[in-house]
């Protein structure tokens, strides 16, 4: 069965600097709408950067400069265009870091706070959406008893999955996942797994993981980097059973990296 | 740890000779009494009064100076050779001699802003001396947040401004108030600036109160008013003759070492009752 695909995002000969230093080459890249799309490549190949550029992050550091673009779709947005501000960007589009990174405040504040900086008052929408997160984010059941009660009180996983629905609460139209695995257990990991499976009906997924199980498990497309370039970008089934280039099969079967 | 023991010890034995020279001073007259000829009917009410009300000025003033300056330099200050020289001025200044700050005092807010020798001068002066004390407490519990917090912040959308003020700030409150209640201590204790500016030796009235029964209800006429200051009170009893006097000398400066190391214990305190709320 044929589906179509949508593009979400499409970045286009994009190519990034840390001050002198060349991190991403020239990229041009598409990810699908309400699909998991992984990055993968030895440490050090610039998938982070790469993620990191899509939320503007290389903007809260001096010395960065990025060059090309990166479409968003509907709207055809430049993401990366000087005129266009990374508050904006970042209004649109979640992340969740390597490792679970509550704020220091109660499980609910976490999941609030970004319904806050969108200046959202009514404390019976805030009290909905974050209910609504916590459920999409499989942490409503495990955290309803202690909403008030401080983030850090959670387990990792709890944590991470607190993070996910903190940037669920927002509604995003894409999520960046940047090695959301790394710091948690197989079990904390699996539930992750799981969550970002079925979050994928209604968002779209972009995630960096070290972990070539994980993306042939969460992934639908998958690209392999390689010292900032994009070596091969393809249906994950396909890249993992055939890939094209030599440089792939070799890292995939663990001849390298 | 002998030199630990040393100095534990010496400062043990100075303060125990001061408690046994003044013990025998301290009742409630003695706080609620002016200074007077008299050393048994002497007491240090102006003195205490003017020290609170100089003190209260003082934060006032370096509090809001101080955290701003702290947090425009960590969070928003551009990484250049200019921020590198204002980093550099305001470590020095804080080992500047307090009666350099005393004289700069004297000439800029007394004479030069018309202020005169008052609590508003004095709260000034002090508040100067501690602002390098305040601005590096800020600086070092901003920069003991982690850089996670503040990506997670920016991530979702949110401003410098109200990454600043719902997370910034917040964590690092006890740090703040820590480094704010050490430079109190300090400012509480300090004499020659304060003289330098020409605070009173001997004085029989307190300022005009803050708060009136007639509209508009709170004054702000004691910021210009003479005052006298613990330190002061103390330098101005040793200075007599009579023995008696310096009995008096002492238990003010047991009240002014107790004040001190009370303001520290407050600082301990809130330290750890604000950090048990934060972990990263």
């Amino acid at each position: 069965m044929m589906e179509v695909l949508a593009t979400k995002a499409e970045a286009r000969g994009l190519s990034f600097y840390y001050g002198d230093f060349r991190a991403l080459k020239s990229i041009s890249m598409t990810v699908h709408e309400r699909k998991v799309t992984a990055l993968i490549g030895p440490s050090g190949c610039g998938k982070s950067t790469f993620l990191r550029c899509f939320n503007r992050m290389h903007d809260l550091y001096p010395g960065n400069r990025y060059e090309g673009e990166i479409l968003l779709q509907p709207d055809n947005a430049n993401l990366l265009a000087a005129s266009v501000d990374p508050i904006e960007v970042r209004m649109r589009i979640g992340m969740v870091f390597q490792k679970p990174n509550p704020f220091p405040k109660t499980v609910f504040e976490n999941v609030a706070y970004g319904l806050r900086v969108r200046g959202e008052r009514s404390r019976r929408q805030i009290e909905e959406k974050v209910e609504q997160a916590l459920q999409d984010a499989a942490l409503w059941e495990e955290v309803k008893d202690r909403l008030h009660q401080p983030a850090y009180n959670l387990s990792g996983g709890q944590q991470q999955r607190l993070c996910i629905a903190r940037a669920l609460a927002t509604d995003p139209e894409l999520l960046l996942f940047d090695e959301p695995t790394s710091a948690l257990d197989p079990i904390a990991t699996a539930s992750i797994e799981e969550l970002m499976h079925d979050l994928k009906e209604r968002v779209t997924i972009l995630i960096v993981t070290h972990n070539m199980q994980q993306a042939a498990r969460v992934s639908d497309f998958t690209a392999y980097m390689y010292l900032g370039d994009l070596i091969e970008f393809g249906v994950t089934d396909e890249l993992f059973i055939k890939p094209k280039m030599k440089q792939t099969e070799d890292y995939i079967t663990g001849r390298f990296g | 740890m002998v030199a630990l023991m040393i100095g534990v010890l010496t400062f043990v034995a100075l303060f125990l000779d001061m408690a046994m020279d003044g013990v025998g001073r301290l009742s409630w007259d003695f706080f609620t009494n002016y200074p007077s000829r008299r050393p048994g009917q002497a007491g240090i009410l102006s003195a205490w009064v003017g020290s609170t009300l100089v003190m209260l000025t003082t934060a006032f003033f370096a509090v809001p100076l101080g955290v701003a300056a702290g947090v425009y330099l960590e969070e928003y200050a551009p990484k250049n050779w200019v921020t590198d020289l204002i980093e550099i001025n305001i470590t020095n200044l804080a080992g500047v001699p307090s009666i350099v700050y005393g004289l700069l005092a004297l000439g800029l807010f007394v004479y030069q802003f018309g202020l005169g020798q008052s609590i508003l001068s004095a709260g000034l002066t002090l508040a100067l001396l501690i602002l390098p004390v305040v601005i590096v407490a800020t600086r070092e519990a901003i920069r003991s947040i982690p850089q996670a917090i503040r990506e997670g912040s920016y991530a979702l959308g949110a401003t410098q401004w109200q990454t600043v003020r719902y997370h910034i700030l917040p964590y690092s409150s006890a740090g703040i108030l820590t480094g704010v209640i050490i430079g109190m201590a300090r400012a509480i204790g300090e004499t020659a600036p304060i003289i330098t500016i020409g605070a009173l030796t001997f004085i029989a009235f307190l300022p005009p109160a803050p708060v009136k029964a007639e509209p508009p209800f709170i004054s702000f006429e004691w910021l210009l008013s003479p005052f006298s200051v613990m330190p002061i009170q103390m330098f101005n009893w040793t200075s007599r003759p009579e023995a008696a006097f310096h009995a008096n000398a002492a238990a003010a400066g047991f009240v002014l070492v107790l004040m001190t190391l009370a303001m520290n214990g407050l600082a301990i305190w809130l330290r750890y009752r604000l950090r048990r709320n934060i972990k990263w």
